[in-house]
């Protein structure tokens, strides 16, 4: 019986379908049998992200109404074969769907998954209702801003109102160089607001932006450090002790090099 | 000229309902009742017909409760289920008879802690949390949000907590917002009270100046 864990953040634009496709990647990476479910009706990213768009048959509002059964609307990714996806419908909205229909169509996946990650659209109205309705368990997604923190502890108090029990707290879109100079809030000071488990801290990486628009998961790049970040998200997601990352970047020879001869 | 009756029969799916008028003099309405009763005249065997009385704001004895019942019972076949009046509006209890309560938990972003009281919240008040209590408010963890003692309107209502770092403070109608008014990066205890209408901050050790009440510790 596999579990459901819902990614969420309340504000948008913090990450929450980059760290779906991520985690959701890199899990299948180490051998799990992987879903990726986008509740993001009316505007799914997801697809995009994954690089799936051009795959999909029938979405969620297929499944939810009859049209077609589970495991037709389900999309394989084209680089792992235990890595599949749900996806949002893009002509509907939120209200087209109730949580119920979604908590059905999460319970119906379980046996058949090891790992449902839930991507939860932004907002606190019937879209994040949907999304966390079938989940067992939640991730939520903030950037070292007070806006994005603010929204955080909003959805972490919604979250504690379920039977979600102890969310877990991804800081995405950490820059080291504005840390060092307080420019940032310190991963500290938000979890000492949040008062939740720490899940992992993902630094600021212009190769999930590329990767983003080549419809390739940033996890599948190694050289990349939130790649790195992304992996030790998932592993503690399988329970293992892995230690936080040090965000100050490498400064070897070469790579000054490069960045001096602009290939960095 | 058209007088307001003082009774008001209206049907309802169980019976009637009663409406007696709360401005008149008792008697009055008493009389009207029966007046109104006697019109109505039904046969003693018809079927039973529940009565509810509502007093609007008027408060009854049981004395006067029972004239109005023994003068519907004048018509046989009615019942009265019950006699109500409005609740009595509350106004703000005594200050010094507030009782301390604990409450555990933390107050986050959209929520609202509302409280009669003192309050002893053992947790912290998150940015966009707000804790409103009646009486004053003790913080045992950081406030981070809003905080409004003595909601009800008491001046002499306190807010303290272990670290100070409220988005806004209140006390009865005073409104004061930090860091523009006044910042507290204080390692130890500290509390806000209103001195002459205006929010000061002192630290907890200071408490008793102003609520002078003798402590009787012992030891020599």
């Amino acid at each position: 019986m596999g579990e459901a864990i819902v990614v969420t953040s309340g504000k948008g634009g913090v990450g929450k379908t980059t760290t779906s496709a991520n985690v959701g990647t890199a899990l299948a990476l180490m051998g799990k049998k992987v879903c990726m479910v986008d509740t993001d009706i009316g505007l799914r990213n997801l697809d995009v992200v994954m690089g799936l768009e051009n795959r999909i048959i029938y979405d969620l509002i297929d499944v939810a109404e009859g049209r077609c059964r589970l495991n037709q609307a389900l999309v394989k990714d084209k680089r792992f074969d235990e890595l599949y996806m749900l996806p949002a419908a893009q002509t509907k909205d939120k209200n087209d769907i109730s949580p119920d229909q979604v908590r059905k169509i999460v319970e119906e996946l379980k046996p058949d998954f090891d790992y449902i990650i839930i991507d939860c659209p932004a907002g606190i109205e019937q879209g994040f209702r949907n999304a966390i309705a079938g989940a067992d368990h939640a991730i939520v997604v903030t950037t070292p801003e007070n806006a994005a923190v603010r929204d955080a502890d909003r959805v972490i108090g919604l979250l504690e109102k379920t039977n979600i029990t102890q969310p877990k707290l991804v800081i995405n879109r950490i820059r080291p160089n504005l840390l060092k100079s307080g420019d940032m809030l310190e991963v500290d000071d938000i979890i000492q607001v949040l008062a939740i488990d720490l899940i992992g801290i993902v630094p600021d990486d212009e190769d999930v932006i590329k990767a983003a628009n080549q419809g390739e998961p940033t996890v599948m790049n190694p050289n990349s450090r939130a790649a790195m970040a992304y992996r030790n998200v998932a592993r503690r997601i399988l329970g293992e002790t892995v230690p936080l990352m040090h965000l100050d970047e490498k400064t070897g020879v070469f790579r000054r090099m490069r960045k001096f001869l602009g290939m960095g | 000229m058209n007088v307001k009756s003082l009774v008001t029969i209206k049907g309802v799916k169980d019976g009637l309902v009663f409406l007696l008028d709360d401005a008149s003099e008792f008697d009055a309405l008493l009389d009207e009742l029966e007046a109104k009763l006697a019109k109505h005249e039904q046969q003693l065997s018809g079927p039973i017909v529940h009565i509810q009385i509502k007093l609007g704001a008027r408060q009854l004895g049981e004395e006067d409760k029972e004239r109005i019942r023994s003068a519907i019972r004048k018509q046989g076949n009615f019942v009265v289920q019950s006699i109500e009046s409005d609740p009595v509006p509350v106004g703000p209890a005594d200050y010094s008879t507030y009782k301390v309560e604990t409450v555990t938990g933390m107050v986050r972003s959209g929520q609202t802690l509302e409280h009669e009281g003192h309050l002893l919240l053992l947790g912290d008040v998150n940015p966009g949390g707000t804790v409103r209590s009646t009486g004053d408010i003790y913080i045992m963890g950081a406030l981070r949000g809003m905080a409004h003692a003595g909601c009800a309107g008491h001046a002499e209502a306190i807010i303290a907590a272990s670290l100070m770092k409220p988005t806004q403070l209140r006390i009865a109608d005073v409104i004061s917002r930090p860091p523009d008014e006044w910042a507290s990066s204080e390692p130890w205890m500290e509390y806000a009270y209103l001195q002459e209408g205006s929010m000061q901050i002192d630290k907890m050790a200071h408490l008793h100046h102003n609520r002078n009440r003798a402590l009787q510790a012992k030891g020599v």
